[in-house]
């Protein structure tokens, strides 16, 4: 643990060292992309950076470099050159910001990207893949798909010993070990099994951590705003996966958390409703999007985005270092496969946020970028509706195009949502006299 | 197996009245087929676009009916997706939320972002078995052969278990022995319309194609068998009309109204309609152990599309090498509205037939769109100025 003791020194640490390692990588990768270093390029749900830090690629998360355009007010920029380009309106805002960041040179509004030597991508989202065949045209780059098979149905998960759980893990062994020689060529690193080891160590203490954090949220008042305080948290978890920085951070964090719930310090001063969010955040107005629910009283107390954006780390799997490929393929499978599960399978993972948070309500944000996230929300919400009666609020936008985000359309719906609330609360508290 | 005839009316008839026929029944959305194979006590396993190995059903004498949505207003089914999503999603639901169609079984696949929602969709609103396949994504690891028969095996049970028999390899031999058939006879289908495209319209073809993932094969078998010399026999004269490749409808369907537009502006001499039927492109071997030939033909067999990623079979490089190998002499490039894996395809697509100068068209469409005037003039404009350049 870095420091220990006084509030001051404690709370908001999590915070100000996000940042802090945030600016730090960009600067990494500004230096890489000005020395001509080529980076691996990966995606958030299943990046495998435990694996290709073995071979010192500078990382390159295509998707946290998107979302910064539209969080830094940039993004229509971005997604009008692409457009210009030749693509879609009706497509995923994350893969055309790209296009236009790669059109100039990596450039972005916080530093600049390397170009990739690699990508490497699971099919967690479909798009995933259409991404990566666009940097294999423009750069005729390697490209590696790593199949990761979900759950076939909803509660449909099997486990070791099970013969399908097996097929799937020897299918995930079988490709990390064909990854492996690849990236040994790309890189003209030699494979040391004991750095992966360490990186598998990190990840292991990151894992834990995730997991702790997560669940420190039970308590009340809630200790982070699983929407706001959270995206930084899994910047970290995403950017640093595998990485000592982000072992220490999450160590720091789990203090930071643990001491924030025994102090009874919550992450509002009037914490009045308990929210789980699903969906993927409206970065396009992000601080503002929040405010609209804190200004009356309502945190995000969990979101299926840490699940899915995490890669599934929200389950803590520790890795057997032992046996440290198997128990990669293991802990990839079973991680990806709950961070899909959490977005096509998520009505039961919901009814059980929802009781072990305390939640009076849900908010689902389908977005037109990401139909990977959005397909299924209607449907999940009359179900949660018609077995549980669970209030929500269902909003459409977007995370980065700001012509389909209205703000004033989206204040008026969730002001009619807390009065909802309200309402349900005052009916509640009749009955029950 | 439950053996019946589900699709007499096309029997005694003249080729054009095969035509109509097979017309009337992929446009009605009862699906009568499959309503009189199920009144006679058979069971459906309704598969989602694109590829499914109808194989493993039919060994269990389960019907495959490919569900590919339909021309239906999606009024219960709407409420169930949010906005930016394509149309079949919503249209599939509805035929079964309507009960125009009755499932035993429903199987989606990774094949894009919102299909692979559907298992959990679906699975939310029946009580019949709703999952995903996952057909692999990496068509280039040297284990997706062995996954994908443990897939495939893993299926088999699950079919088995719906069908309440089990499935013997004899059972599945025999039944790729029925597709092998099917597939050479959709093959001479396509070669008609690739070298005699005025004995055959776009249209025409769709609509013998489309009827095999409605009915048992082996009655698809016998019509095509019926069919294809009364074609080769047809006296139509050949009209100064452009050969076309039509690409775009390997998920969501062109309105059967879109796809006659386009055939009476042009020769089209091979597309990617349905591309899931006509997937594997040789015949399985009999031999050997036939869920490992069927997972390998998946892989080593089999067509492109932009849902399926293989190193070896870059989409733009598969469209030239389509392009050239019907002689074509433009491309119309479609996506179904809303459909992210088809409209990314569109620019690799564009920029690809840019550089070896061959025209193009580029369009979108949705099922349930009525007005075609517009795109017809569109399309005979372009077709025009190929004619007269």
């Amino acid at each position: 643990m870095a420091e220990t003791g006084s509030v001051d020194t404690i709370v908001g640490r999590g915070n100000r060292d996000g940042a802090r390692l945030f600016r730090e990588w960009f600067t990494e990768l500004t230096e890489a992309a000005e020395e001509d270093r080529r980076g691996a390029y990966v995606f958030v749900m299943g990046s495998f950076c435990e694996l290709l830090r073995v071979f010192d690629f500078p990382i390159v998360f295509p998707e946290i470099n998107s979302l910064q355009t539209a969080v830094r007010h940039v993004a229509h920029e971005y997604l009008d050159e692409a457009e210009d380009y030749g693509y879609s309106p009706d497509i995923c805002g994350y893969v055309k910001a790209d296009v236009a960041t790669q059109l100039r040179g990596g450039r972005l509004p916080m530093g600049r990207i390397p170009k990739p030597a690699v990508a490497v991508f699971t099919n967690a989202c479909n798009t995933y893949i259409k991404w990566a065949e666009i940097w294999e045209r423009m750069y005729g780059i390697p490209t590696f798909a790593l199949d990761i098979p979900g759950s076939r149905t909803a509660g449909g998960q099997t486990w070791p010993g099970d013969r399908d759980f097996e097929n799937d893990r020897r299918y995930v062994e079988a490709q990390i070990r064909e990854l492996i020689p690849a990236l040994e060529k790309v890189s003209g690193v030699k494979f040391d099994i004991d750095k992966l080891r360490e990186t598998m160590g990190h990840q292991n203490t990151m894992s834990r951590g995730w997991s702790r954090v997560l669940k420190s949220n039970e308590n009340r008042p809630s200790v982070f705003n699983a929407l706001s305080d959270g995206t930084i948290f899994l910047g970290v978890a995403n950017g640093f996966r595998g990485a000592p920085e982000g072992a220490q951070y999450f160590d720091d964090l789990v203090e930071e958390m643990e001491y924030k719930a025994a102090n009874g310090i919550g992450t509002l001063t009037d914490e009045q409703y308990r929210l789980i969010f699903v969906g993927v955040p409206c970065y396009t107005i992000f601080r503002r999007f929040n405010e609209l629910f804190t200004e009356w009283g309502g945190t995000f107390v969990n979101s299926t985005y840490l699940w899915f954006a995490s890669g599934g780390t929200n389950l803590g799997f520790q890795y057997d270092l032992e046996n440290p490929i198997e128990s990669l393929a293991h802990g990839m499978l079973v991680s990806v496969r709950d961070a899909m599960d959490s977005m096509f399978f998520q009505s039961d993972i919901l009814a059980e946020m929802v009781d072990s948070y305390h939640g009076d309500g849900i908010v689902y944000h389908p977005i037109k970028s990401c139909r990977t996230v959005s397909t299924g929300l209607a449907d999940c919400r009359r179900k949660l509706m018609e077995d549980r009666n669970i209030f929500s609020l269902f909003v459409e936008s977007d995370m980065m195009d700001k012509r389909v985000v209205s703000e004033a359309q989206i204040k008026n719906r969730v002001d009619a949502f807390f009065e909802g609330l309200a309402t349900r609360r005052r009916q509640a508290a009749m009955a029950a006299e | 197996m439950t053996q019946q005839q589900v699709f007499p009316e096309w029997r005694h008839e003249p080729l054009d009245g095969v035509l109509y026929q097979c017309r009337e029944l992929i446009e009605d959305s009862k699906f009568p087929t499959v309503q009189r194979w199920r009144a006679n006590g058979g069971k459906v396993v309704g598969h989602f676009q694109v590829y499914f190995p109808e194989e493993i059903a039919h060994a269990a004498g389960v019907l495959p009916f490919k569900l590919r949505g339909a021309s239906v207003e999606p009024l219960k089914a709407d409420s169930h997706f949010g906005s930016y999503l394509c149309s079949i999603l919503k249209t599939s639901l509805e035929l079964v939320l309507s009960k125009h169609i009755e499932l035993d079984m429903f199987v989606t696949h990774p094949i894009c972002d919102a299909a692979r929602n559907l298992a959990g969709v679906w699975g939310r609103n029946f009580s019949f078995p709703c999952q995903i396949l996952y057909l692999p994504q990496n068509a280039n690891s040297s284990h997706a052969c062995e996954y994908l028969r443990g897939e495939y095996d893993r299926l088999k049970r699950c079919i088995e278990e719906i069908a309440g028999r089990s499935v013997t390899d004899d059972d599945l031999r025999n039944s790729l022995n029925v597709f092998n058939q099917n597939r050479a006879l959709l093959r001479e289908l396509y070669a008609i319309k690739r070298d005699t495209p005025w004995l055959l319209s776009v249209d025409e073809a769709y609509s013998l194609l489309c009827v095999g993932g409605m009915i048992p094969r082996e009655e698809h078998n016998e019509m095509l068998r019926a069919v294809l010399p009364l074609i080769r026999e047809r006296s139509v004269k050949r009209q100064d009309k452009i050969r076309v490749v039509f690409e775009g409808g390997f998920c969501e369907q062109p309105p059967f109204d879109l796809i006659r537009t386009i055939g009476r502006t042009c020769y089209v001499v091979d597309d990617d309609l349905l591309i899931g039927l006509r997937w594997i492109l040789e015949d399985v071997p009999l031999d050997g152990d036939p869920l490992s030939q069927l997972a390998e033909a998946y892989l080593e067999k089999s067509s492109y599309s932009p849902v399926q990623h293989d190193l070896r079979k870059p989409k733009e490089a598969m469209l030239l090498r389509r392009v050239a190998d019907s002689k074509a002499d433009a491309v119309i490039v479609t996506a179904a509205k809303m459909c992210e894996p088809g409209l990314e395809e569109q620019v690799a697509y564009t920029r690809s037939l840019d550089k070896e100068r061959v025209p193009y068209f580029v369009s979108e469409f949705e099922e349930n769109m009525s007005s075609f005037d517009h795109l017809e003039i569109q399309l005979e404009t372009f077709m025009e100025n190929l004619l007269f350049d």
